[in-house]
């Protein structure tokens, strides 16, 4: 087919910053800076490019065809084996690509955005030791999350996911100089492991119940009827599955790692733990929507434990004063958000919010660094302050951000949000107090976000008098970027117009043929009026929580501290994020630590000795055989030679030198001779 | 006649005391005519019992004897003076060079 040009090497989108990665880390040391930036940011370029044609190829596709997959070739061909219902099934692992609607969607939101912070990190990390190794890792994560985006079976979608897992530790770690960093990148690792241990459960026992693990033919198995609604298998795979997505995604109880994550340079936190990576389990969970379907329980648990990780979270981001601690809790609280759509069955709005949070998140996040970049490193903002007139394109695309996020009208997170809550009061599978929850996060999110918007650029200065010259606007390099995600931060939101207010949601019926769930469709129909009532009630809240923010922190800055002062313990618990990483720490990384330190000592006493005994025992071994050679053998020969000097002594006397003597011994002998001759004859 | 065990005991007698001379004097040159005794002796003896047998052989052999001791003194005194000039010395007890 002539029209699939592009199409067809849309295996290429992958390769192109894994190209930029290789170059990066095995030469790029010897390349100048420049040349590892145009490297490094055109790579992602043209992969945005190839992106686009494809995503635009895909689109001119006849309208019944909705998926369009491209196979390299077969990975792992397995062959025959027993399922689980014990019939015999063949098992094959294609390295396949698979472009729909929503691989469409990530796969724009991952190379747009990525590509948006390659430039903006020439500029952030200019001064930075290691450029190369930076962007050699940059690259090396945008290989692994297309990989994992376009993959068309679950283990190749792994296959990324540990990948872009990789490259969170590598890149958390990047200052591994300084001992939080290392630890952090190591925590993060390690905490994701956890996840992806369930998660591969999951993928197995997927593999012995359906035969294979690629997309289509488990969504096609799981519609077919095959299983009952709440079947215990599908329900154990389900729960399996969203234990992955809470390791990568930063839910409950795994969210403790991306806090830590902030230790990496910014560019990352925005890239990996805003825009991308984090979302990888809210699009895999979207993916096997068929199969949450099937599983009611599951579908609750996602939705519960997302509604709370959302105020969780939320509550903890109230109380920070570092500026990119407010931001990671932020964060895992819009991820909550995602999880408490898919729980409830609005996949569809799930991942619109995940596309919208791209925007602002990134956003949000490049604007703090550049606030940093400006205040020289310092990120406590309780140090900034009036900092609106001093930088004024970051203050401005930041204050987009923040509405944005606050859910203010005609902003893009508006739409987004206020679907989710919508769906969670409206849906079968939702109730009130779900709703109730994500209403309570919104009125918080817009308290804290405006806090710190406030914090950084409002008020009074703080800003101590040695870093008071050095703030500056950031060079275009990074601004630019910024405004660009301010535009998307804007506008984004108008593909998914509510059909209440009179459009028609392009975004969620672009995504409808993904997502095919006929029954619970049908239970969608609640009044307009309810919707509208509930949208005025979200406005209503983060109006609140910005206005209390605003008179807590301009007019009245001495209240934030009074409060603190009067809540007290309260203050101080959540201050310390409810202590949960010194309980993790009890309860499992010490009894980790300790049976670890318990290997080190048998291994030091039991098997180190033993080794060093067979040592000891040789050298013993020797030394007998030294003591054997010394005493007895040469003992033996030493005695012969003093027996003969000894028997010698008598005999070396007869020698006289006197000729005489032996004249007379010869006469002596003769004489003998003759008296024996006489007596014997 | 004189009894010829006369003669063989006058021989050994001067025998024995060459012998006794070459094995106790201390002067080279005295050693030296102890040996000629010796050889003397058994020239008296060869000579006796030649007489006895009713042989000559006795006697040429006391002949060869006689010229034997003439040349032996002329080496024996040569070695006498290399000796001498060596070790300045004819007292037999000072050479012990081969002494352990």
């Amino acid at each position: 087919m002539a029209v699939d040009m592009v199409l067809d090497y849309i295996w290429l989108i992958p390769v192109f910053p894994l190209l930029g990665a290789a170059i990066q880390l095995f030469v790029g040391r010897r390349l100048s800076k420049n040349a590892v930036s145009a490297v490094s940011v055109g790579l992602p370029g043209i992969a945005l490019v190839w992106a686009l044609g494809c995503v635009g190829e895909f689109l001119k596709l006849p309208a019944d065809v909705h998926v369009f997959t491209k196979v390299l070739y077969s990975w792992l061909p397995a062959g025959a084996f027993r399922l689980s219902n014990g019939a015999l099934g063949n098992f094959n692992v294609p390295v396949g690509f698979q472009l729909d609607p929503l691989s469409a969607v990530m796969l724009l939101v991952v190379t747009g955005i990525g590509f948006l912070i390659h430039v903006y990190s020439v500029g952030y990390m200019a001064h930075e030791g290691g450029y190369y190794r930076f962007f050699g890792y940059m690259n090396l994560f945008m290989f692994s999350m297309l990989v994992l985006v376009l993959a068309n079976n679950y283990l190749m979608m792994f296959v990324g996911w540990e990948g872009v897992g990789l490259c969170s530790y590598l890149l958390i770690g990047f200052f591994f100089q300084r001992k939080s960093a290392s630890d952090a990148g190591k925590k993060a690792f390690v905490v994701n492991r956890i996840g992806d241990a369930g998660f591969l459960l999951g993928v197995m026992l997927m593999a012995v119940t359906f035969g294979s693990v690629e997309f289509q033919q488990v969504t096609e198995q799981a519609r077919s009827g095959r299983f009952p609604v709440g079947s215990t298998v599908i329900v154990a795979i389900c729960i399996l599955l969203f234990v992955g997505a809470t390791g990568k995604s930063a839910q409950i109880p795994l969210y403790t790692w991306l806090p830590d994550a902030m230790e990496g340079p910014t560019p990352v936190s925005a890239l990996i733990h805003a825009a991308t990576m984090v979302t990888a389990g809210v699009y895999m969970v979207a993916r096997s929507n068929a199969l949450f379907i099937l599983a009611p329980t599951a579908m609750a648990l996602v939705a519960g434990i997302g509604a709370a990780t959302a105020i969780w979270a939320a509550s903890i981001g109230l109380v920070q004063n570092d500026i990119k601690r407010v931001l990671a809790y932020s964060t895992i609280s819009q991820l909550g958000y995602m999880f408490l759509a898919c729980g409830v069955g609005a996949f569809g709005a799930g991942v619109f919010h995940l596309m919208t949070h791209a925007f602002f998140k990134a956003l949000l996040f490049l604007g703090a660094g550049s606030v940093i970049h400006a205040m020289s490193g310092e990120q406590d903002m309780r140090k900034m302050g009036a900092l609106w007139g001093r930088i004024p394109t970051t203050a401005k695309t930041m204050l987009v951000a923040t509405l944005a996020i606050s859910g203010a009208p005609l902003f893009s997170g508006f739409f987004s949000k206020d679907e989710i809550l919508w769906q969670a009061f409206s849906s079968p599978y939702g109730s009130i107090l779900l709703w109730f929850v994500g209403f309570a996060t919104a009125g918080l999110t817009a308290f804290y976000m405006f806090r710190l918007f406030f914090m950084t650029f409002a008020g009074e200065s703080h800003v101590p008098h040695e870093l008071e010259h050095h703030i500056h606007e950031s060079p275009k390099v990074m601004t630019v970027p910024l405004i660009c995600l301010a535009i998307g931060a804007l506008a984004a939101g108008y593909v998914g117009w509510p059909k209440i207010l009179g459009g028609s949601n392009h975004f969620e019926h672009f995504l409808e043929p993904v997502f095919e769930n006929p029954s619970a469709r049908a239970a969608f129909e609640h009044t307009w009026q309810s919707e509208f009532g509930l949208m005025l009630l979200s406005v209503a809240i983060a109006a609140i929580g910005l206005l209390i923010a605003y008179f807590w922190y301009v007019r009245r800055p001495e209240i934030p501290e009074r409060a603190a002062a009067k809540a007290g313990p309260l203050y101080n618990l959540v201050l310390h994020k409810y202590y949960i990483d010194e309980l993790y720490d009890a309860l499992f990384v010490n009894r980790v630590k300790n049976l670890g330190n318990a290997f080190a000592a048998f291994d030091l006493g039991v098997v180190d000795g033993g080794v060093n005994g067979a040592g000891w025992l040789t050298r013993m071994s020797g030394e007998l055989s030294r003591y054997w050679d010394t005493w007895v053998i040469d003992g033996l020969v030493n005695v012969t030679a003093f027996v003969v000097k000894v028997l010698s002594y008598p005999v070396r006397l007869i020698q006289t030198g006197l000729v005489q003597n032996y004249a007379w011994m010869i006469t002596l002998g003769v004489v003998i001779f003759m008296v024996y001759y006489f007596v014997h004859f | 006649m004189i009894p010829t065990s006369y003669y063989i005991l006058l021989g050994s007698g001067l025998f024995t005391i060459g012998v006794i001379g070459v094995l106790t004097r201390r002067n080279v040159l005295v050693i030296l005519m102890s040996i000629e005794l010796i050889l003397n002796a058994v020239n008296i003896n060869l000579v006796a019992l030649s007489q006895y047998f009713h042989s000559v052989d006795g006697q040429v052999f006391a002949i060869f004897v006689i010229t034997d001791a003439a040349a032996e003194a002329a080496v024996g005194l040569g070695l006498i003076i290399a000796l001498f000039r060596n070790k300045e010395t004819v007292n037999a007890d000072e050479i012990d060079l081969l002494k352990w």
